[in-house]
């Protein structure tokens, strides 16, 4: 089970409240990931990444084991600790401060 | 007893405000989308309980929202949860977000950049909707104005999208510049009496017609002039801000330019100044009486520069005779140290037969006269500011 973390305003759009639970068969990946998230709640395609290019979109950035994988390839695989569900995946909207 | 519906869009969320045909009582229903962007919202002619909304963000990027039932719920249309995002052949769906820019050779010139700010070439880019325009027939099908300039249709209720790539393919394009806002099509006309004509304008290139249904468009921008442009035959380059026309004369039309009030009697072929009287003729908005085709509402703003009122006084400007002889209506506005403005898409008309005339401001305020401008009375004054209203009369 891998736990993914949403911002509030796509939280608002996918309609779900707390941490997003999916199921992924094979490695997990920030492709794999948000490929499963898309098929979830196909609501947040584009909002996230290209639609096109699947770049990640330019003020979204993609935390875990409090590390920025943001720049990571999307195929390289994610944290065993995000692999077991020990910790979440997070998506956040890119602010200076906070 | 006929209803009015206010259609607001802020830059932190939609509010929808109703009344009886009186005009007098409102109930403010909001925020919908809160947080997000509202640039503009709009019902279909042909069904008013549909709704469809351009939500957006500078994260998250374009939405778009649609709603059955008049704005008490909406949805995103598009693929449904746990129907595939892929298409068979593994590529993705179109989505209610998706605005693909047609590079195809089948659309005959497909173009990659456009005239940057400091002359050179830049990649065309898709940042949001700023005008949905629904068809005057046809629920479904519903027509988008996007930055950088592009004009899309959908004819499924906004679930898909396709480029109408004759405009920007039809020559001029590569020449196009960005306004001060941003290279947006902003203004979507349906003329009412021919369904194969349609008006655009796009800041800052300018107007635009086609006579057969989207597939080819010319440059509707001979009389205009600038003083930002040397050449006085210029096809393009126009900072057109807003066209409005009377659905019983669509021959005729208005126009604030970006400096100027202009008409054209002849669908736009030509332009002559109409600006008169006017303290200022810079301004955004325009719009055109419900039934007396001659009557004219324009905002002046100081200046390009100065983006709010002269003196400190905000007064909209009525013609009754088709421009050149302008009257101030001031009567409920606010005549002493006031600094909003009022942006390009943010005034409507509805069509009692006492017309209402309703306009909103950066400052959050939505002022609505049921007397065609005669008397001013604020609606709400403390939302957001404002990017668009619309209004729907209904019966």
């Amino acid at each position: 089970m891998i736990r993914v973390v949403l911002p509030f305003h796509l939280r608002t759009l996918a309609r779900v409240e707390g941490e997003v639970e999916l199921e992924i068969n094979g490695p997990v990946t920030q492709r794999s990931v948000l490929d499963a998230l898309e098929a979830r709640y196909p609501m947040l395609c584009g909002t996230i990444r290209d639609h096109v290019t699947q770049q990640r979109r330019a003020f979204v950035r993609f935390f875990a084991c409090e590390e920025d994988l943001s720049h990571e390839s999307p195929d390289a695989p994610l944290p065993e600790a995000v692999a077991s569900g020990a910790e979440p995946f997070l998506v956040i909207g890119a602010i200076a401060g906070g | 007893m006929s209803t009015v519906r206010v259609l607001v869009g802020t830059r932190k969320g939609a509010f929808i405000l109703t009344s009886d045909g009186k005009r007098e009582r409102w109930n403010v229903d909001g925020p919908h989308f809160a947080g997000w962007e509202i640039y503009h919202m709009k019902g279909s002619p042909a069904d008013p309980n549909r709704l469809y909304a351009s939500q957006s963000s500078g994260w998250f990027g374009q939405i778009i929202q649609r709603s059955n039932d008049g704005g008490k719920t909406w949805e995103q249309p598009g693929t449904k949860p746990g129907e595939p995002t892929t298409n068979p052949d593994g590529s993705p769906k179109g989505e209610s977000n998706k605005f693909v820019y047609d590079t195809s050779s089948g659309s005959g010139k497909p173009l990659t950049t456009h005239q940057w700010y400091d002359g050179t070439q830049h990649p065309w880019e898709f940042k949001r909707v700023w005008h949905l325009e629904p068809s005057l027939t046809d629920p479904d099908t519903v027509y988008a104005g996007v930055e950088d300039a592009a004009l899309f249709r959908s004819s499924d209720g906004g679930q898909t999208w396709q480029e109408l790539a004759g405009l920007r393919g039809h020559g001029s394009g590569p020449k196009w510049q960005p306004g001060a806002g941003g290279m947006c099509l902003h203004t979507i006309l349906l003329d009412p009496s021919n369904p194969e004509r349609m008006f655009v304008a796009i800041s800052a290139a300018g107007a635009f017609r086609t006579d057969d249904g989207g597939s080819t468009w010319k440059p509707i921008n001979r009389g205009l002039k600038s003083e930002y442009i040397p050449d006085p035959n210029a096809e393009i380059g126009f900072c057109v801000h807003r066209l409005a026309m009377n659905r019983s004369r669509p021959n005729v039309l208005f126009m604030q330019l970006h400096w100027h009030v202009m008409r054209s009697d002849n669908s736009g072929d030509s332009w002559h100044k109409v600006s008169g009287n006017l303290p200022t003729d810079f301004g955004f908005p325009i719009d055109v009486h419900a039934h007396e085709p001659n009557t004219v509402y324009v905002v002046p703003i100081k200046s390009d520069s100065l983006h709010y009122p002269p003196d400190g006084k905000l007064r909209v400007y009525r013609s009754r005779t088709g421009g050149d002889e302008w009257e101030a209506l001031t009567n409920g506005l606010p005549q002493r140290d006031c600094y909003v403005n009022v942006l390009r898409d943010a005034m409507a008309v509805d069509s009692l037969d006492s017309c209402g005339v309703y306009f909103g401001t950066s400052g959050g305020q939505v002022y609505a006269s049921a007397d065609a401008g005669d008397h001013w009375a604020p609606i709400v004054r403390d939302l957001p500011p404002v990017v668009s209203v619309e209004v729907q009369t209904l019966p």
